[in-house]
């Protein structure tokens, strides 16, 4: 599976949604994700990519991690795994 | 409304425990002497010494919990669910806003989400892994269960978790009692749970060398530890006006409250401390030692709780001991530490509404420290107005209910 299709599959799974009913675009929000649920997605693209995510949930904004929608999450984790598995 | 004395009683029970998943298949058991101890199934059992509990068979946590709860939900909370379900279902009760208001959960737990802290601390000490699911505090913290409880029915009144290890499901059902009585509260959900049954959970009770690895044989001399169990049960106490005007069938009446402290040693029983807890109790309830039919016993099948216990007993109740029942429903379903007193609340509500004294099973040899009538082995059809159901903790905290016929 792409990397794209694997983040796709936990943010639906975590909105109770098809795979295919979640669109680049969308927000956690619009997918009804709340701030709980939004952690519980970050713990799971961890585990899926064996990556640490830098994402504090006091201050979203501020974390160096774009989830303001699905494509900038995919973004971000492509990133993540880019840097810390180019070192390993 | 006046605030004022009120009469207490119950109008919903609900459990789950080795004996059964509700209230009637408990009973049953409890009236047959089945006993609901054996062999552990858990993960590394075999690098336990003591192999044997009563643990919750054929459960199927899928069966009445969503992945989302599951996530959220540990075992003891689980377990605390589907009580409070089982209690409120009985019950029939329903609230206004203002009752809503007038109204809460208290739970006792000794341990809250055992299985949780087990299962993560193998996650990073054992498998060394350095990242945890991100619900592991709010499904591990003690009031997680009175707090999903309050959720599930929308009670916004005093709400908590009493944790006084075997202590705590009498302290918090007694703390209820005292807030509808003082005209506080209309109804509270209370009781208590326990899921302790996990690998590191029976691992430090076995530190103690207090643990049976056979079976739990309370008052008999040749007796040789407690034997722990799991599970949860909770009732529906309400002010019994409310209970009355709305046709509700009542299950008995929560009489009084005694609370002591022994103020002595971390784990060894006093008599005097328990004996007080009784005397109290009674006070409260207004009842005289000839009055009370049944004591449902701490008796946790040590040899120094049920020597001590007896003693106690036969101090507090003089020449009326001789007509009094006391048993240890410990030996069936096992000692679900905080959670015990609820379940064994059940056996007080058999003895005032069925006419039946649950027995002390395992009962093999007469021991002159326990000369008492402990029911042994089969139950007893006895018409009994009032008991005690005590509870004995380790810190020496003890707590003891009466309770009346409706």
């Amino acid at each position: 599976m792409e990397l794209r299709d694997k983040v796709i599959a936990i943010i639906a799974e975590q909105a109770m949604l098809e795979p295919s009913d979640v669109k680049p675009e969308h927000s956690p929000a619009d997918l009804g994700i709340d701030s709980l649920g939004l952690v519980e997605s970050i713990f799971a693209i961890e585990e899926a990519f064996d990556i640490s995510v830098p994402f504090n949930a006091n201050a979203p904004e501020e974390s160096d991690f774009d989830i303001s929608s699905v494509a900038a999450i995919v973004s971000a984790v492509e990133r993540l795994v880019q840097e810390q598995h180019a070192s390993a | 409304m006046s605030y004022g004395p009120r009469r207490v009683v119950i109008t919903g029970a609900g459990t789950i425990n080795s004996l059964g998943h509700d209230v009637a298949t408990t009973l049953e058991a409890m009236r047959e002497g089945r006993c609901g101890i054996g062999p552990l199934d858990l993960r590394d059992v075999e690098r336990l010494s003591v192999q044997i509990g009563g643990q919750v068979r054929g459960y199927d946590e899928q069966a009445h919990f969503n992945r989302q709860q599951i996530a959220l939900y540990d075992r003891f909370t689980q377990f605390t669910l589907l009580a409070a379900r089982q209690a409120m279902a009985q019950s029939g009760i329903s609230f206004t806003d203002e009752e809503s208001e007038m109204s809460g959960v208290v739970l006792g737990t000794a341990g809250g989400g055992v299985n949780t802290w087990d299962e993560n601390y193998r996650t990073v000490y054992e498998e060394g892994k350095n990242r945890v699911h991100p619900f592991v505090v709010p499904k591990l913290m003690n009031n997680a269960a009175a707090s999903h409880v309050s959720m599930e029915y929308n009670l916004r009144g005093p709400s908590f978790t009493v944790a006084t290890a075997c202590s705590s499901s009498n302290h918090a059902m007694g703390l209820a009692f005292q807030m509808i009585r003082s005209g506080m509260c209309r109804a509270m959900l209370t009781g208590g749970s326990e899921a302790m049954l996990c690998f590191g959970g029976v691992k430090a009770w076995e530190g103690l060398r207090v643990m049976s690895k056979d079976a739990c044989r309370p008052f008999s001399a040749n007796r040789n530890g407690m034997v722990q169990g799991e599970g949860a049960a909770v009732f529906v106490f309400e002010e019994y006006e409310h209970a009355r005007a709305r046709g509700a069938e009542i299950l008995c009446e929560v009489a009084g409250f005694g609370m002591t402290a022994d103020a002595a040693d971390i784990v060894m029983p006093s008599a005097q401390g328990a004996e007080r807890a009784m005397r109290g109790a009674m006070r409260d309830a207004g009842l005289n030692p000839e009055q009370v039919g049944y004591i449902n016993a701490h008796g946790t099948g040590t040899a120094a709780n049920d020597k001590s216990e007896c003693a106690s007993v036969a101090h507090v109740f003089g020449a009326a001991a001789d007509r009094l029942m006391i048993s240890s429903t410990k030996s069936m379903h096992g000692h679900l530490i905080g959670g015990t007193g609820a379940v064994e609340l059940l056996a007080c509500i058999m003895a005032l509404k069925d006419g039946v004294i649950a027995p002390t099973i395992g009962y093999e040899e007469p021991d002159p420290e326990c000369a008492l009538d402990v029911v042994p082995n089969e139950a007893r059809e006895a018409k009994v107005d009032a008991v005690l159901s005590n509870a004995f903790a380790f810190g020496g905290l003890n707590a003891v209910l009466a309770l009346k016929a409706a």
